[in-house]
């Protein structure tokens, strides 16, 4: 390996040097050109078409939260495309590497692969399409203009963005982590890795967790003090109460991620020793603490998709959703439970029966709030009119898909059979069952349940099927094969096989994510599809004939959301508008108080991503110049008391007018 | 927002208010602040629950009795103590509007806080000498890293107050600085009840 060589780090680039990049691996060299090639032709057409200051101007340095949102749900779009590829590596590799065949990936590669696989796809593909649909559909549901802090969403989103490009470098400049996705010590400390890979993980994770935080603090308070008149927290949309206990969620657990990252950053950076194996330290402390936040982190996650699965439902059989108190309530317990469990990740650490039993118990009992809801969504379908339009068909599919993976979740809460699939492929089939299932689904849910609401046109139809289709079949041919060698006891993370005997399960598995890629490139085409077909496919302000406030405005929303704050008197807001016989006002407009762009988040996360590429190199120069560069920025943009303008009348009178032009909005009266 | 009116299904539609409902600047920044008092606060209980686990791991190193000096951390303890007086002085002096007072009052809270770091930093910078810094064992690390992120704590805070001291001087007492100044206060009393923490779970119970 070429990294094995010792380099004194210099001064002026620190360990950085020409061995750094890994030319040596005709792997990652090839995937480096391309990724040249493209994002010169992107650059090149921007630059070409001049869209950069429109760029700057409209989407990178707004506080509207609507655009953030559609960012976010970019950025996880874009990461996903690299997790996803990362996932069709490690199949191409577990069928070949049979047979006295090494595969084509070597141990260094293939490691680095399904680290960068785990993180990618939950910090920056699945948070960020998370965060993006709150962001997008909270304040709407609330009948809020914008979020609390503007500016302070503006900067989550690019401080994710910036970490999410931090670990991007890693490809090309040095390599990733090679530890698993939670970098468990002591092989994450400087005595069994001593190479640039965790360095990168922790940063890459501190920045994001930065934004990840504030965001879910400016959320929060967004819900709290935000709402609409007349909306009490028992008239919140399902979704914004999801949202509720998901961003108290984060805003509990992401500072314990910081905290235990950090000590890691000692271990590593000053030669403390909290999970080293010397004088003292202990390794299992960080494996407790970084599971207190990783298991609140898995109902961040699915909470928010909760809430989407019961709009969509509710939407689509054309009722009130069935339960909505218990719905409530069976979300709240969650929040709470999901706090008390994290030791389940570790049964076999050895706590005794007693520690075990409680931690065993406590997460079979999370399956009791997650089962109401399920049956609140099947009543809510009996007897319901049903549509199965796309966003109604995941829903549909996650039901099948999300209770097989919660009843082997509920067998791996059972202590001793956990002490067998520990660590087995069983495991890992089961968590993406419920990622995929849960998650992955409900993301697909949303986002063609919200696309006629986020741009004004449907997502097209056909390929949505294909991709449907692909996706669910896909899912269960890729991960049926690896609960089945789960069971006979295969191990995760392995890359190469002696018995032949697997063979043929592992072939299955490929053939599933054969069927999975199909569905990706079915969803690229869905989207490209509908935008080139976007005037056939146009929709008025509500073209599911839903039953949320986010609703009662056009599609797309003005900038302002709501001329008029409505005043809400019921549970499914726009129901009882439609059924009161709402129309919207046509006078007495006035000007409209909003927050104002502002650059400073984009300036202060670029320097943070050039803060985190110092400290993975140790070039210290470069890491204080960017630290002051970040202070000082900050200090600057406190002295902006300029925040905020008025939307002139005129332009919002300009703006009511045209909506109404085009035969009002259709499912009034 | 929406406590301010109460509607039932049962009643008669208005679909808007007379007046929109307004939020005015800052409207939500007590709440916000508050919510991240409590995630840094999760922080600290993460570094505090990781010195009760490791706080006791000497590794054949010296133990608190044989490094602690209760006197120069009671000395310390008190100028922080007075620094949160003297920022309560602070306020006073804002409600009743007198811009020179609370500049005045600020600048002593400076003073207090930098006393409390000096005192600090001493006490690193002679522990470290003696070879006893955060690798040492792992009781070394947690302590430092306890105690050294409530002191980045109040140097992040000092600097803030020069910061708002040089946008008061700028803009006067006007109701973002107002604003501001009373959420450094939420900031200042916070490192307060942190630190009490500290000097009695690190301090006095290490050496009692």
């Amino acid at each position: 390996m070429a990294t094995e060589a010792i380099h004194d780090p210099t001064f002026l680039f620190g360990k950085l040097g020409w061995h750094s990049i890994p030319l040596y691996d005709p792997v990652i060299l090839g995937t480096f050109v391309g990724v040249v090639v493209l994002g010169s032709v992107l650059v090149g057409a921007l630059t070409y078409y001049k869209l950069w200051g429109y760029l700057w101007r409209e989407w990178f340095t707004s506080v509207d939260h609507k655009k953030i949102g559609i960012m976010y749900m970019v950025l996880g779009l874009v990461m996903f495309l690299r997790g996803f590829a990362d996932a069709i590596m490690m199949r191409l590799q577990q069928v070949m590497a049979f047979n006295g065949s090494e595969g084509y990936l070597n141990a260094h590669h293939y490691d680095q692969v399904f680290t960068a696989h785990g993180v990618i796809m939950i910090f920056f593909v699945a948070m960020p399409f998370v965060t993006g649909l709150m962001n997008y559909a909270v304040p709407l549901q609330i009948g809020a203009r914008d979020v609390s802090f503007p500016f302070l969403n503006n900067f989550s989103f690019w401080m994710t963005a910036s970490g999410a490009g931090l670990t991007m470098v890693s490809l090309f400049v040095g390599e990733y982590a090679k530890t698993g996705w939670l970098a468990f010590p002591p092989l994450s400390e400087l005595s069994s890795s001593p190479d640039v890979g965790v360095d990168y993980y922790i940063w890459g994770l501190q920045i994001a967790g930065v934004g990840t935080t504030l965001s879910g603090i400016n959320l929060l308070a967004t819900i709290i003090k935000m709402r609409a008149p007349g909306m009490t927290l028992m008239r919140l949309p399902i979704f914004t109460w999801t949202s509720l206990c998901t961003n108290v969620l984060i805003v509990a657990s992401f500072p314990v991620l910081t905290a235990t990252l950090a000590l890691l950053t000692l271990d590593r950076y000053v030669g403390a020793n909290f999970f080293t194996n010397e004088v003292g330290g202990n390794p299992m402390l960080y494996i407790n603490l970084i599971w207190i936040w990783g298991h609140p982190e898995v109902y961040i996650l699915i909470l928010p998709l909760f809430g989407v699965f019961s709009e969509v439902v509710a939407t689509f059989s054309a009722k009130r959703l069935f339960g909505y108190s218990s719905m409530v309530y069976a979300t709240i317990c969650i929040t709470i439970l999901s706090y008390l469990v994290w030791l389940h990740h570790f049964f076999t650490m050895g706590s005794g029966a007693t520690v075990n039993s409680f931690f065993g118990i406590a997460t079979m009992i999370i399956s009791i709030p997650t089962g109401a809801k399920l049956f609140n969504w099947l009543f809510t379908m009996y007897r319901g009119r049903i549509r199965y339009e796309l966003p109604m068909m995941w829903a549909v599919a996650f039901m099948l898909t999300f209770a097989i993976g919660g009843m082997t979740g509920v067998m791996l809460a059972v202590p001793p059979a956990d002490f067998i699939l520990h660590n087995s492929l069983f495991l890992v089939a089961h968590f993406h069952n419920v990622i995929i299932g849960g998650v992955v689904f409900g993301v697909f849910a949303g986002i063609n349940y919200w696309f006629p609401k986020a741009f004004g046109f449907k997502l097209d139809r056909f390929w949505g099927l294909v991709s449907f289709w692909c996706w669910v079949i896909g899912f269960w041919v890729a991960f049926t094969p690896l609960y089945i060698v789960g069971l006979m006891g295969v191990t995760r993370r392995m890359r190469v096989f002696d018995d032949p005997s697997l063979h043929i399960w592992f072939i299955i598995a490929g053939f599933g994510a054969l069927f999975i890629a199909a569905g990706v490139f079915a969803l690229l085409m869905q989207i490209f599809v509908s935008i080139r077909n976007r005037k056939a496919l146009a929709v008025d302000g509500d073209p599911w004939d839903a039953r949320t406030l986010e609703w009662a405005t056009t599609s797309p929303p003005p900038d302002y959301n709501f001329a008029f704050t409505p005043v809400i008197y019921n549970v499914d807001a726009w129901s009882d508008m439609k059924a009161h016989g709402y129309s919207a006002p046509t006078s007495g407009f006035k000007p409209i108080h909003m927050p104002r762009n502002s650059g400073a988040g984009v300036i202060l996360s670029g320097i943070a991503l050039v803060l985190g590429f110092a400290l993975v190199w140790h070039i210290w120069w470069l890491a204080v110049v960017s630290f002051v560069g970040m202070v000082a920025t900050a200090i600057r943009h406190t002295f902006d008391y300029d925040r905020d303008y008025h939307i002139p009348v005129e332009t919002v009178i300009s703006t009511e007018t045209s909506r109404l032009a085009p035969a009002g909005v259709s499912s009034e009266g | 927002m929406s406590s301010m009116i109460e509607t039932s299904p049962d009643q008669p539609r208005v679909w808007h208010l007379e007046e929109e409902p307004h939020h005015a600047e800052g409207h939500s920044t007590p709440l916000g602040f508050w919510m991240y008092l409590m995630s840094d606060c999760l922080i600290f209980a993460i570094l505090f629950a990781t010195y009760a686990v490791l706080g006791d791991r000497y590794g054949g190193g010296p133990d608190q009795k044989a490094l602690f000096d209760l006197w120069l951390i009671a000395l310390n303890t008190a100028m922080l103590l007075l620094s949160s007086i003297t920022y309560g002085f602070a306020m006073l002096q804002m409600d009743k509007g007198n811009q020179q007072g609370v500049r005045k009052w600020l600048l002593i809270t400076a003073a207090f806080g930098a006393a409390f770091l000096v005192i600090e930093l001493y006490e690193f910078y002679h522990l470290i000498h003696a070879g006893y810094g955060p690798g040492r064992s792992a009781f070394l690390s947690s302590f430092f890293a306890l105690v050294g992120t409530h002191g980045l704590h109040v140097t992040f805070g000092i600097v803030w107050l020069f910061v708002l001291l040089a946008q008061i001087n700028k803009h006067g007492l006007t109701h973002s600085n107002r604003r501001r100044v009373e959420t450094l206060s939420m900031f200042w009393h916070f490192l307060d009840v942190i630190w009490i923490g500290v000097f009695t779970i690190v301090y006095l119970m290490g050496t009692i």
